[in-house]
């Protein structure tokens, strides 16, 4: 992983703590997102990956706040950015999807159509421009006929497609890094494997970085080339992804590792794993 | 496993299964006549996507419908030879409250009363099922959440103060006070955080081999199938496209969708090559259903 302290990074958290009314939740952790890299962020729940991840994009709950240390993106401190500073740079340069995608479309309205207004409201392209630039957007998520996925209400697509409108409506101002909270965690695992193909294939062809944080280390490992490991709000280890999937040096990294290997599908489809 | 237990005969035998939902011109056929056993002492997966048709399938077995639809059911459906199928609306809910044939379901927040104990919620299949004096009901539901491993100390208390894996626990010893032949759990553990459900599926495994009760399992999660199954049933949309015993599907997969599942499993290593693969199972399924369409048109 690249030095919290390196020059260049597009994401740098240095230290950071995030309080609740009750102490701290995140304790001085220190990461860094290259460009066009792939950051994963891994543990259970309440180790604090979500609060990170809402850090990142200025939307921490009420009541919880950055407490110590600092966040930059692109070489900016945004550690203590107004409520109105936030709105330029989420979307503009900070995407974000997450879990349960159905929840963040408007039920009465056709999928294309909230892809459109994010477009003219945003970009101030005209209506004939955006549904065009709208067909091509979901077009290059691997829709199939997105003419006609476009003119669809949420309820008629499924789980991955939806996840698929979404990281639309999230690139749709084209930012550089995009964060993706449990983007895959009610899914299906076939519609799992698409949407984290699709973010592979997003980081390849647009060289957009991406920050995936999941419970599960299988996930993290199809997109991701960096891994933190995070407990209770600290990082217990970081590194490639090679390194601490192979030879995990933290005993809850091992954990999680082992927890896969158990039940994971590895063994029964590789027989030199099955005797080892 | 002892051999006398798991040669048994069919437990379940569902045969030409189809379901539908609505009338005439708008009716809709959610399962194409499925074919389906599992043994006493024997373990079956059913695998497929959201909206296969699995939970429909489980549900059918003890005729509780597709929810509030209206579903109609046709085809057979034995349980340790009773056929079911053919029971009166009266002998199908004594069928029911026997116990032979019970359930796990996913979210045990909603399968649990919120308002009982988790020892009444334990006891209420015996009370229904009538019989036992209160010292008798007392004395099984101990024995029960002692079979699963929740502490004497819960039994007092409601589903709401249980982490999720002790919830799910309780659901399993609510199934097992009523001595069942078969379980059906439907994604019993995708629900559960790794370690959960690591230790719930060990539960599973010890009541088929201390009860030889008959397990039909279903889920999504291909990892926790291979991990307990002794045969595996692929179900895609609403047809059975697949079954063979566990080693032999994660060895060889028949149909492209069976492929495409087990390829989709996230591992530690995967990587470029796999996507790749992906993105021709799935261009192979889509020409499928476009033949199909088709050849329906036609």
């Amino acid at each position: 992983m690249a030095e919290p302290h390196a020059s260049g990074a597009l994401v740098v958290a240095r230290d950071l703590t995030i309080s609740g009314p009750e102490g701290d939740l995140v304790h001085g952790i220190s990461f860094a997102l290259e460009r066009g890299g792939a950051l994963g962020i891994v543990g259970e729940s309440g180790s604090g990956k979500s609060l990170t991840c809402r850090s990142l994009l200025g939307i921490l709950p009420p009541g919880v706040a950055v407490t110590g240390g600092s966040i930059e993106l692109d070489e900016r401190d945004v550690t203590n950015l107004s409520y109105r500073d936030w709105q330029g740079i989420r979307g503009t340069e900070i995407g974000a999807v997450f879990q349960d995608p159905g929840s963040y479309l408007n039920p009465g309205i056709p999928v294309g159509k909230q892809l459109t207004e994010v477009l003219r409201v945003k970009l101030g392209m005209s209506r004939r421009e955006v549904s065009a630039k709208a067909i091509e957007s979901l077009g290059a998520l691997g829709l199939r006929a997105p003419e006609i996925v476009s003119l669809q209400y949420p309820h008629e697509l499924s789980g991955g497609m939806l996840q698929r409108v979404l990281i639309a409506i999230a690139l749709a101002e084209s930012p550089r890094v995009l964060i993706a909270d449990e983007p895959t965690t009610a899914l299906d695992v076939t519609v799992q494997a698409e949407v984290l193909d699709v973010l592979a294939d997003l980081r390849e062809r647009l060289d957009l970085a991406v920050i995936l944080v999941s419970h599960d280390l299988a996930v993290v490992a199809q997109v991701c080339t960096e891994i933190v490991v995070l407990k209770d709000g600290m990082i217990v280890e970081a590194g490639p992804t090679a390194r601490v999937l192979g030879d995990p040096q933290h005993e809850y990294t091992r954990l999680l590792v082992d927890n896969h290997a158990r039940y994971g599908i590895e063994r029964y489809l590789s027989p030199e794993l099955a005797d080892a | 496993m002892p051999e006398a237990v798991r040669s048994g005969t069919a437990l379940l035998e569902v045969r030409d299964l189809r379901v539908s939902l609505g009338r005439a011109r708008r009716k809709t056929e959610i399962l194409h006549g499925v074919d389906l056993d599992v043994a006493a002492g024997e373990i079956v997966g059913l695998i497929g996507e959201t909206g296969s048709g699995k939970t429909t399938l489980a549900r059918s077995i003890l005729g509780l419908g597709v929810r509030g639809s209206g579903a109609l059911a046709t085809g057979r459906i034995t349980v340790d030879g009773t056929d079911v199928t053919s029971l009166s609306p009266a002998r199908l809910r004594a069928f029911r409250r026997g116990g032979t044939v019970q359930y796990v379901f996913q979210d045990p927040l909603r399968s649990l009363d919120p308002d009982l104990t988790i020892a009444a919620s334990v006891a209420e299949g015996l009370r229904v099922r009538g019989g036992l004096d209160r010292a008798e009901i007392r004395e099984r539901v101990a024995e029960s959440l002692d079979l699963v491993g929740v502490a004497p100390a819960l039994a007092s208390r409601r589903p709401a103060e249980l982490s999720g894996g002790q919830r799910q626990r309780v659901a399993i010893a609510r199934a097992m006070v009523l001595e069942p032949r078969l379980l059906i759990c439907d994604e019993p553990v995708s629900a559960l955080d790794a370690a959960s459900r690591i230790q719930m599926l060990d539960l599973i495994l010890r009541l088929r081999d201390t009860r030889g009760i008959g397990v039909l399992f279903i889920s999504h999660d291909l990892g926790s199938v291979a991990g307990i199954t002794d045969r595996v049933s692929v179900l895609y949309r609403g047809d059975l496209v697949e079954q063979a015993s566990t080693v032999e599907l994660l060895a060889h997969q028949q149909h492209p969708y069976t492929r495409l599942l087990i390829g989709s499993a996230p591992t530690l290593t995967s990587g470029a090559a796999d996507r790749v693969r992906r993105s021709e199972l799935r261009a192979e399924l889509a020409a499928l259903e476009a033949a199909a369409l088709e050849s329906a048109a036609r």
